[in-house]
């Protein structure tokens, strides 16, 4: 019962008190890129998602066999080869969205999220903690990511998923798209809004 | 077994290495195909929007081979070679002497007979390369239609010129002017043409971007001038 408890936790705290993005502040990079559009933050979500958790998995499996002095050479090979499948494999099955992402996926490789977890948990602990550490830190880093390119989207081109949601009455009433909400600046801008709005509920965030 | 000996950790990592080696050569190659295929349906997806016509996924091969009848590969002289017309590397291409390029036309007949001629463009953009396709009137003079792509240029800026507000400027403007190659030029508004060539409005904040667009089509379609004078003589 305690371990399930604890499993749980795992999982659950990098949603909200432990989360990677408005927490830890990292993986703000590919938070200011990849969030223009609702779509490929969704599909960069996932991607995070399915690398970290196979990776922390197949660190924990190795973890007692990995020479101490190589240890991160080791972690870097492993996540640069989930990467490159992960890219393979959106550039078969999801071409149009791997257009989009581009170079951002490879980057995952420099997500500090990943080395991060790799390092702290997935050398410590056994494969089935440390596959729910991955998923629990991937979908807290891909809710942000989606919040993010929500506000992005909607406020910067009136689209939602590529639907157009502001209707043409808007328009023709003088609305106009704000420009500056498609560029990285308002990335991190709505980033510190999370964060501000999370703080501000959770006191003993604060410091 | 002493885990931190050079000889583990040398064995260690060789082994690491060789496995996902293995891993990723084996994925490289076993979706492959599908990639290929994925790469050429976008590309035709590409060809077909500078003449508009914008075909459902599933659609796109059947399309293409419907409406273009026709593709080859001329030289700067306006001469055919031989060649597969799909498969010519239109970025290497254009880095190269005119007389040394070997340019891909793909002959489009449209629905009501039309035949317009589809000319790939390639060039430099701000963060990295842009890429379009020019759709000319069979007189070799008037542009029928243009798509323009890019691969990471800045979003809401140069990232316009994949937009139909940049590419609709195109239509019906000309590549010749009495008589004269002068390719449509990307002005800032109220800048003449130096030329009196037909010129089309730059985007705001993404200068660079609209620069490497006219270069683009300068360079690149300059290797067409005498394929698309001898159009225009056919014409007349």
């Amino acid at each position: 019962m305690a371990s399930n408890n604890k499993n749980l936790s795992t999982l659950l705290n990098p949603l909200s008190k432990d989360n990677p993005v408005i927490v830890q502040i990292l993986g703000i990079c590919s938070c200011l890129a990849v969030t223009a559009k609702l779509e490929p933050a969704f599909v960069m979500g996932i991607s995070v998602i399915a690398v970290l958790a196979f990776s922390n998995v197949i660190i924990s499996l190795l973890r007692n066999t990995i020479p101490t002095n190589i240890r991160i050479i080791v972690q870097l090979v492993v996540v640069a080869g989930l990467v490159v499948i992960v890219n393979q494999l959106l550039m078969a099955y999801q071409y149009d969205v791997s257009k989009q992402l581009s170079v951002f996926i490879g980057l995952i490789v420099t997500n500090c999220i990943l080395m991060g977890r790799l390092e702290a948990f997935a050398m410590g602990n056994k494969p089935w903690p440390s596959f729910l550490d991955g998923i629990g830190n991937g979908i807290g880093y891909a809710i942000i990511l989606v919040i993010v390119a929500f506000f992005r989207e909607l406020l910067g081109s009136g689209t939602l998923w590529g639907f157009q949601i502001v209707p043409d009455s808007f328009y023709a009433h003088g609305y106009v798209n704000n420009g500056l909400m498609i560029l990285p600046p308002m990335a991190l801008i709505v980033v510190a809004c999370i964060i501000w709005v999370h703080r501000s509920y959770n006191k003993d965030l604060q410091e | 077994m002493n885990k931190q000996s050079n000889t583990y950790t040398i064995i260690y990592i060789i082994v690491l290495v060789v496995v996902v080696g293995a891993g990723l050569a084996f994925t490289a190659l076993s979706l492959k195909p599908l990639q290929t295929a994925n790469a050429d349906a976008d590309k035709m997806k590409q060809i077909l929007a500078s003449v508009h016509i914008a075909p459902d996924k599933a659609d796109i091969i059947t399309d293409f081979n419907k409406y273009i009848t026709d593709r080859f590969i001329i030289n700067d002289k306006g001469e055919r070679v031989d060649g597969n017309a799909f498969n010519v590397n239109t970025a290497n291409e254009s880095k190269l002497p005119l007389d040394a390029r070997k340019m891909p036309v793909y002959e489009c007949t449209l629905a009501q007979g039309d035949v317009k001629y589809i000319l790939p463009v390639y060039g430099a953009g701000l963060w990295g390369p842009i890429w379009g396709y020019v759709a000319v009137d069979s007189d070799g003079s008037t542009i029928y239609g243009a798509y323009f792509a890019h691969q990471g240029e800045t979003p809401g800026l140069g990232a316009e010129i994949e937009k139909p507000a940049f590419s609709d400027q195109f239509n019906g403007l000309h590549l010749f002017k009495g008589g004269e190659f002068h390719p449509v030029n990307v002005l800032k508004a109220g800048q003449a043409p130096l030329h009196g060539e037909d010129a089309v409005d730059a985007i705001s904040g993404g200068t660079i971007t609209s620069k490497g667009v006219a270069s683009m089509i300068d360079n690149c379609l300059t290797g067409y001038k005498a394929f698309l004078e001898s159009l225009s003589s056919k014409q007349n």
